[in-house]
């Protein structure tokens, strides 16, 4: 696998830490009930297909993406960025 | 047919031509009292629970493909009841027992091997660790040793002891832990439930779970709409895609895990041995391969094979342990799905439906769990209460926060195990 770093370019897997579903961009606000907390933390949709996921460039820019792949293929097809990188460039 | 010593003597000299198939091959019926979806180590396992412990043999077990084709067909095959906490621990003992009686039961050889098992430390705390962990699994009754670093050269002379980066201090020694064949396990099971007059439908995908007024009455499947009162589910890594169907989303994340298998040599490696400081374990199938593995590729997949960094980290770790190794040539590597849950232990439960129970989160330690994962559903779904060994194995635990069981102590989220 090979993801395209916006910042980078195309870089090697073992560059980047896989940090799970994309689901963690959307943090409920802390008062929402136990539910929501609950879905955000523990409960996945888990598809056996397209998915949106966060990974870190750590051996790179140091910046969280957010990537397009495919978990049945591992075909990846678009990555974003999440954050600026941690120093310098804003 | 019943297997014997003196059948396989006469079977032989007669030319091995009265062997019969091991199963039926029956066509679905429209109804049944349980279905159990998923045939794998444990859906078998509970089918045959559900006939030998609790009377239900109008029971059919569906699998999308052939029997055994998901991980019970896939998996390094270790054996062990090494667990620390309170819920795993007193469910993993119950299962070592199982194993030790098995082969008798199914009346099938599983090949279960009581070959030991030996788990090396390298650091005086990873010692401290191993003896607490000795401590409580002969607190639950099982057996384990901890032995120094001379004790362990003695059983395993082959091992780098002065690794500069990584010495061996010494080892947890567990004499009943072992391994199995393991497509003879998924086999032993079919077998037995078939006799007693379980349906085993193969190339029979689930699609649908029809649910009435909070009750589940079927399903659907690619040969039609079965009925039944009771469903269980038991797909491991397809977990999310099959309670999908009755609106659930589970606190599942589907991962790959990789293992490896070595061309056939002579007897080299007697036990099972796991390294302390990277991810590799390694035993010696009958066949003479060298079946090793490490740890996940860790991110979501359903790929059923993984990428070359973890091949190349097991491998290198592998090398440290035991150099002799880099002669041997790897012939084959795959992977499986694995019901990934967030604190690493499963879950065995009813679902918010009636007549729906969940059996999923077996991480990659669910060969060992085969017959008391099948004996605990069985006892689920026949008396809709938990079996004593099986109550901490709650799905509202990640909700509540309360019971959960985090062996490795890194939290209770995804991706930490
Ligand atoms: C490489 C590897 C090494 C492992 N090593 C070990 C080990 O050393 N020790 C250990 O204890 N555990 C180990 N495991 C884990 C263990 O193999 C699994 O936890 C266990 O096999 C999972 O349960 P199962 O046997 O029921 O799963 P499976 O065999 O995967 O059974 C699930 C079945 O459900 C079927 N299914 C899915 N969806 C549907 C549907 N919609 N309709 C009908 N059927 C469906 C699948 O086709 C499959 O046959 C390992 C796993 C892997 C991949
Ligand atoms: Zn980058």
């Amino acid at each position: 696998m090979r993801i395209t770093c916006p910042n980078c370019g195309q870089r090697d897997l073992r560059e980047f830490t896989y940090m799970g579903h994309a689901v963690a961009l959307n943090r409920p606000a802390a008062d929402a009930d136990l539910a929501q907390w609950d879905d955000y933390l523990h409960n996945r949709d888990n598809p056996a297909g397209p998915t949106d996921e966060l990974w870190y460039h750590g051996a790179g820019c140091t910046a969280w993406l957010k990537v397009r792949r495919d978990t049945v293929t591992h075909v990846i097809s678009d990555a974003w960025l999440v954050m600026p990188p941690s120093k310098g460039v804003k | 047919m019943r297997f014997s010593g003196l059948r396989v003597i006469t079977e032989a000299l007669r030319g091995n031509k009265s062997w019969t198939p091991h199963w039926r091959n029956p066509e679905p019926k429209a109804h049944y009292d349980a279905i159990v979806i998923g045939g794998g180590g444990h859906g078998l396992a509970t089918a045959f629970y559900l006939a030998e412990n609790h009377g239900l043999r109008n029971v059919a077990v569906l699998e999308k493909g052939y029997l055994g084709s998901g991980n019970i067909g896939r998996n390094t095959t270790i054996v062990r009841a090494n667990y620390g906490l309170p819920g795993n621990s007193e469910f993993y003992s119950h299962s070592l027992k199982l194993w030790e009686g098995m082969e008798g039961a199914l009346n099938y050889n599983v090949m279960h091997s009581q070959r030991g098992i030996i788990n090396l430390f390298h650091s005086d705390g990873q010692r401290d660790a191993y003896a607490r962990r000795g401590n409580a699994m002969i607190n639950q009754g099982d057996d384990a040793f901890l032995l120094d670093r001379e004790g362990v050269r003695k059983i395993l002379p082959y091992l780098d002891f002065d690794n500069t980066r990584f010495p061996i201090y010494g080892g947890l020694y567990h004499p009943r832990g072992g391994t199995a064949r393991h497509d003879a396990v998924a086999w032993g099971y079919a077998r037995g439930a078939d006799k007693r007059g379980v349906d085993l439908i193969q190339n029979c995908e689930v699609t649908g779970i029809d649910v009435d007024n909070g009750k589940v009455v079927g399903v659907q499947t690619t040969r039609g709409a079965i009925r039944a009162p009771k469903v269980g589910i038991v797909v491991a890594g397809r977990s999310s895609q099959v309670a999908a169907m009755a609106g659930m989303r589970l606190p599942i994340e589907s991962h790959i895990l990789q293992a490896f298998v070595t061309e056939g040599l002579k007897p080299v490696i007697d036990h099972v041995v796991t390294f302390g400081a990277g991810h590799f374990y390694i035993s010696q199938s009958d066949k003479g391969g060298l079946v090793f593995g490490g740890d996940l590729d860790y991110y979501a997949s359903y790929a059923q094979r993984g990428n070359l960094p973890i091949a190349e980290h097991v491998i290198e770790a592998g090398m440290t342990l035991m150099p002799m190794i880099g002669k041997a040539k790897l012939l084959r590597s795959w992977g499986g799905i694995m019901d990934m849950s967030p604190d690493g232990s499963p879950i065995i439960d009813k679902t918010h439906i009636d007549g729906l129970y969940l059996n999923c989160g077996w991480c990659y330690g669910g060969f060992k769990a085969v017959p008391a994962s099948g004996w605990c559903m069985a006892h689920l779904m026949a008396t809709d209460t938990p079996h004593e060994v099986a109550r901490g194995y709650r799905l509202d635990r990640f909700a509540t926060g309360r019971g959960l069981m985090d062996e490795e102590g890194t939290g209770s989220q995804h991706n930490l195990h």
